[in-house]
């Protein structure tokens, strides 16, 4: 038993799959399991007291959500006046839902039919949002790959671009809200601009950074092996750094997600951030966890599937990854 | 060792005068002229390598060997092209060079194959550079992989192998661009010593065969002694060329003869050149401070 937790504790070691498995699930239960105790063990928090029969409090009605102090304190009154005493139970506030109902949020959100006509369906806002994600990201990596290939691989362009895009990064994407509307319109454009600024200017110095870390031995033998220039940028900088890109890039992709909700608060409201809001409105707290939790889970499928694809592709760097 | 009576170093057998005499007519590929390499550090102006001169004859196998500061590896990265030299002249046949080119091949000490490459691909690297087409290259490539004995690994990758595997292939990919001249920086430095044997005895085999001459680094007395036709022995501070030495054991080699009476005493002169008995350690402040720290009645006090 000790040295199974001695096991579990050692330092740098790689755990031995079947634990790592089940560790890598835990992960995902603990916070389930948090979230369970606070929302169904009734004296863990619950400030709140639920009012099933309000008795002869005047402004109690039924399934009302009361503060305890507030609850407490009318049922001190009502029993000193020796009055009907009104009955509820713990509760929890409005915005934090107990697992099951957002569980069930998770069904309905995507079959309930939108409340007018103008209104879109889950499924659309969120295809709404990936789009915007995907065209902001695609535009930044269009440019910022290559530029910051080229700041890494030539010092002329590193000290040409990299230290306006170092000053340029501090500015938050948001501030430059209303400037895109002011340009690019209300709808998706300024969207995907604000997209745009949050990751380019990250990805050129990110970018720039893999490529200077390539092991200059490689340039060396190649330039002895009779490669110049171009040469050298396409055969050996490019390939060289190809798997650490697609790394930086997934990453990248995270920090896009990041900025979706304040791009999407742009112009006219739109995609998963006009559902949430919407949803907000109503007081539907389980819509919102449920579609907060549907991003996490893009995010993560996403960035599983373009993991996979990458051993698929790179297959040197997934042996090399075993050794 | 010196107890041994050995003859000097500088004597030759009939056959190894008539070969070096031979060895000395053929055409110079590389010759160095009054090389000087310095540089800014901040410590001031460190001059690394001062008035080099040596010549190499086609199909000569030279190693240069010397103490560690002597700049042995900058000039061989300056003769690559690797490294821009203070002034002198390196000239390839003739011809003053300048920058790296695929007419000096060199192998590093590191790995430096190309991890995202197959065997194949690696060696057909400086063929397809140089614009020759795929097939042409790919059945070139093969034969020098062949060559080398690696003809099971041609579609593995560089982490697949082992270091001896790896460095033959790296041997290979040099050779693929027929180079005038093969530049080998301590190629077996990080290997252990029955694989560095195997490769020395692997290398010989390929120098006998092709028409290469061959520049090569390390810092291992017996494996100069036993690879080089001449050695070039290098003095640090500032780098100079202290001698030229012929090594006088018979070609070809073979492991045999790391006993001989020649070998030894070209090694004794190498020891000489390399670790001269001055208290020159002693005098820049690296040396240990040891004091017996083993108590007098100890039950192994001494360990003689």
């Amino acid at each position: 038993m000790a040295s199974a937790v001695a096991q579990l504790f050692s330092v740098r070691r790689e755990l031995n799959a079947n634990t790592r498995i089940w560790v890598i699930i835990f992960s995902f239960i603990l916070p389930l399991v948090v979230w369970s105790m606070i929302s169904y063990i009734p004296f863990l928090w619950h400030p709140k007291v639920e009012i099933t029969s309000p008795g002869d409090v005047g402004y109690f009605s039924e399934g009302m959500l009361v503060d305890r102090e507030v609850f407490d304190s009318e049922l001190q009154k009502i029993i000193k006046e020796d009055k009907v005493q009104p009955e509820g139970f713990p509760a929890n506030p409005v915005y934090l839902p107990a697992p099951h109902e957002v569980a069930v949020a998770f069904y309905t959100a995507f079959t309930t039919e939108p409340k007018r006509r103008s209104e879109k369906w889950l499924h659309e806002s969120l295809w709404d949002s990936v789009q915007v994600i995907f065209w902001g990201f695609l535009i930044s990596s269009i440019i910022g790959v290559p530029l910051g290939i080229i700041c890494g691989t030539y010092d002329f362009f590193s000290k040409l671009f990299e230290p306006f895009v170092e000053f340029f990064r501090y500015l938050p994407a948001p501030a430059f809200g209303a400037l895109a509307v002011a340009i690019l319109g209300i709808h998706s454009a300024p969207k995907i601009a604000i997209i745009f600024i949050g990751t380019f200017f990250q990805q050129v110095l990110i970018v720039a950074n893999t490529t200077r870390k390539l092991d200059p031995s490689l340039l060396e033998a190649a330039m002895t092996l009779g490669a110049k220039r171009t040469t050298l940028l396409f055969r050996v900088v490019i390939p060289g750094i190809i798997t650490y890109l697609y790394k930086d890039l997934r990453i990248l992709l995270g920090w896009a997600w990041t900025y979706l909700i304040v791009a999407e608060l742009i112009g006219t409201s739109s995609g998963i951030t006009w559902f949430i809001t919407q949803q907000a409105r109503y007081k539907n707290f389980e819509n919102v966890y449920a579609a907060i939790m549907i991003i996490g889970i893009i995010g993560l499928t996403t960035d599983l599937i373009l993991a996979w694809i990458g051993r698929r592709l790179f297959s040197w760097e997934r042996e090399m990854a075993k050794t | 060792m010196t107890h041994l009576e050995l003859p000097s170093y500088l004597e030759q057998s009939e056959n190894v005068r008539d070969r070096f005499s031979r060895l000395k007519e053929r055409p110079v590929i590389l010759e160095v002229k009054g090389l000087q390499k310095e540089f800014d550090t901040p410590q001031g102006r460190v001059t690394a390598l001062k008035d080099i001169n040596f010549k190499t004859h086609r199909r000569e196998f030279v190693c240069v060997i010397g103490p560690s500061g002597c700049g042995k590896s900058t000039l061989i990265r300056i003769l690559a092209g690797l490294e821009n030299k203070s002034s002198g002249k390196v000239l390839l046949e003739g011809q003053e060079v300048s920058g790296p080119g695929p007419d000096r091949g060199m192998v590093f000490q590191g790995y430096t194959l190309f991890p995202w490459l197959t065997v194949k691909r690696n060696v057909m690297f400086g063929l397809e550079v140089s614009g020759q087409g795929k097939y042409i290259a790919e059945d070139e490539a093969r034969q020098w992989i062949e060559l080398v004995g690696l003809s099971k690994f041609e579609n593995s990758y560089p982490h697949q192998l082992s270091g001896g595997m790896k460095q033959r292939v790296a041997i290979a990919r040099a050779l693929a661009n027929q180079p005038r001249i093969l530049l080998m920086d301590e190629p077996f430095g990080a290997l252990d010593a029955q694989t560095r044997a195997k490769m020395q005895g692997y290398l010989m085999e390929i120098w006998k065969n092709i028409d290469i001459t061959i520049l090569f680094i390390t810092h291992d007395l017996d494996e100069a002694i036993y690879l080089a036709d001449r050695i070039l022995v290098l003095k640090a501070h500032p780098g100079e060329v202290q001698e030229l030495i012929e090594v006088p054991v018979p070609q070809p080699r073979s492991q045999d003869q790391l006993l001989t009476p020649e070998f030894l005493a070209t090694k004794k002169r190498l020891e000489e050149l390399i670790h001269p008995p001055v208290e020159e350690k002693e005098m820049n402040g690296d040396h240990m401070n040891m004091v017996r720290m083993v108590p007098v009645n100890d039950e192994v006090e001494s360990v003689f």
